[in-house]
């Protein structure tokens, strides 16, 4: 079947089996390996997408599902040759060791923040509490969330 | 897996579509458990037929004196709901503690109770609440026909619902509201705080009237093939003032009865069936602690 959608602000159309998941499509197909496959079950939040706004775990997401909808992946993050204000955050609070889970955790915090610009660090780390790092013990992130809330706040772009 | 994948517009035409693939069809929702269970070749289905198109399915509202849940309400829908927040504040504390955040982006909670398992959060509420399902099926010249059943009757072993997913389609989820002079509470005991199966969750709702209890309510799962209500520990609480003494005696009944099994995922019985008692204990100090906080 195929299906059209839009991807990082770019209509696509791409031909899918009935039963491949999102995740496997935007890597092996549409080739945006931003997207990381980390359990496969979703379990992990490594392959976390946006789709309309809303953080959803692709690997187990039906491709049949996005047509006609938008999907962002961390590609979709940089602008004018910019990269976005979390993904700066993240690199200068130190957030990132191996960075599989990366991607993922700051699209997650991408959906956090644009429903709540202002999070408590309550309220980020249940924003993240689906995607799991095993290298940094998440203080960072945390820190790098806050530190980008704060800098959208100041109109950093 | 499956090898076709359609969109109904309407409950009819689920239904339709259904009967037109006789049994090799199901229907499919979020699909963060069905996906997972057709991967591992424990759904046999070919053809997955998506009901998040249908309109109307999406909304939580009040009607004729219900709270009414859609088939493709999310639970991160009912967790930010404000009026589940306050009529119903066991579900919207069971749904934000399902999975993490993706999950309950996409996750139903009818999906939750057609998968028919005892541990899921979601249903273990629900009984609390005395919830009834809507079951819409085709009659026999093709009509939809609409019947609603007690929750605990949606359950007939593990992961084993009593209605026909190849054949009918559960359409909405309702209970009545709880009233300002009742208190509900939601305890879920898990290895961490996000992302694992429960060891053990408890819905409880506790309605006081004139100082003493007037109605009582304690769904505990995952202790047996299905959701289970500590029956014996609600009628002991019925008529007796919210006394420490009298929620402790409920609490240990409620432990009495609750048979949890060993288990790797949960740990064994005998910390499950001691940890019954806790979490009994605090759900209903809780719900008693709201419900007098609502009266004042």
């Amino acid at each position: 079947m195929k299906i059209d959608f839009v991807l990082n602000g770019k209509p696509v159309s791409v031909e899918v089996a009935a039963d491949d998941m999102l995740g496997y499509v935007l890597r092996d197909k549409l080739e945006v390996t931003g997207v990381k496959i980390g359990c496969g079950e979703g379990e992990c939040g490594a392959c976390t997408v946006i789709i309309d706004g809303k953080a959803t775990v692709s690997c187990i997401y039906p491709a049949a599902k996005v047509a006609g909808r938008t999907v962002t992946t961390i590609e979709g993050l940089r602008s004018n040759g910019q990269i976005h204000v979390i993904q700066q955050a993240f690199i200068d609070s130190f957030a990132s060791q191996c960075g599989y889970c990366t991607p993922g955790l700051i699209l997650a915090a991408k959906a956090l923040l644009d429903e709540n610009p202002t999070p408590t660090r309550d309220e980020i780390m249940a924003g993240i509490s689906g995607n799991l790092c095993r290298c940094t013990g998440y203080y960072q992130i945390i820190d790098a969330i806050e530190l980008a809330a704060q800098r959208l706040k100041e109109g950093a772009r | 897996m499956w090898n076709n994948y359609l969109f109904a517009e309407s409950v009819d035409d689920a239904l339709s579509q259904l009967a037109s693939f006789a049994g090799q069809a199901r229907l499919i929702a979020g699909g963060t458990d069905l996906v997972l269970q057709s991967q591992r070749g424990q759904c046999p289905s070919t053809t997955m037929i998506d009901v998040t198109h249908i309109p109307g399915l999406n909304q939580i509202q009040m009607q004729d004196g219900y709270v009414l849940i859609g088939a493709t309400v999310t639970h991160a829908q009912i967790a930010s709901s404000p009026q589940i927040q306050s009529q119903a504040t066991l579900l919207a504390q069971a749904c934000g503690q399902v999975g993490g955040p993706q999950i309950r982006n996409v996750a139903t909670l009818v999906g939750n109770v057609v998968n028919a398992l005892p541990a899921a959060d979601g249903a273990v509420a629900l009984f609390a609440l005395n919830a009834e399902t809507q079951v819409a099926s085709l009659d026999d010249h093709s009509q939809v026909h609409y019947t609603w059943m007690p929750i605990a009757e949606m359950y007939e072993n593990v992961g084993v619902c009593t209605i026909d997913p190849c054949v009918q389609m559960v359409t909405a989820i309702r209970f009545k509201p709880l009233p300002p002079s009742a208190g509900s509470d939601f305890q879920r005991l898990a290895r961490r705080r996000a992302l694992v199966l429960p060891i053990l969750n408890v819905g409880t709702v506790v309605e006081l009237r004139e100082g003493k209890i007037a109605d009582a309510r304690i769904a505990i799962g995952p202790v047996a093939p299905t959701p289970f209500r500590a029956t014996r520990a609600e009628q002991a609480l019925i008529g007796q003032p919210a006394t420490e003494e009298a929620l402790n005696r409920a609490a240990q009944l409620a432990m009495a009865d609750a048979r949890p099994r060993s288990s790797l995922l949960r740990g064994s019985q005998e910390y499950r069936t001691a940890m019954v008692e806790v979490l009994v204990r605090r759900a209903l100090n809780n719900a008693v602690r709201m419900a007098k906080k609502e009266a004042q």
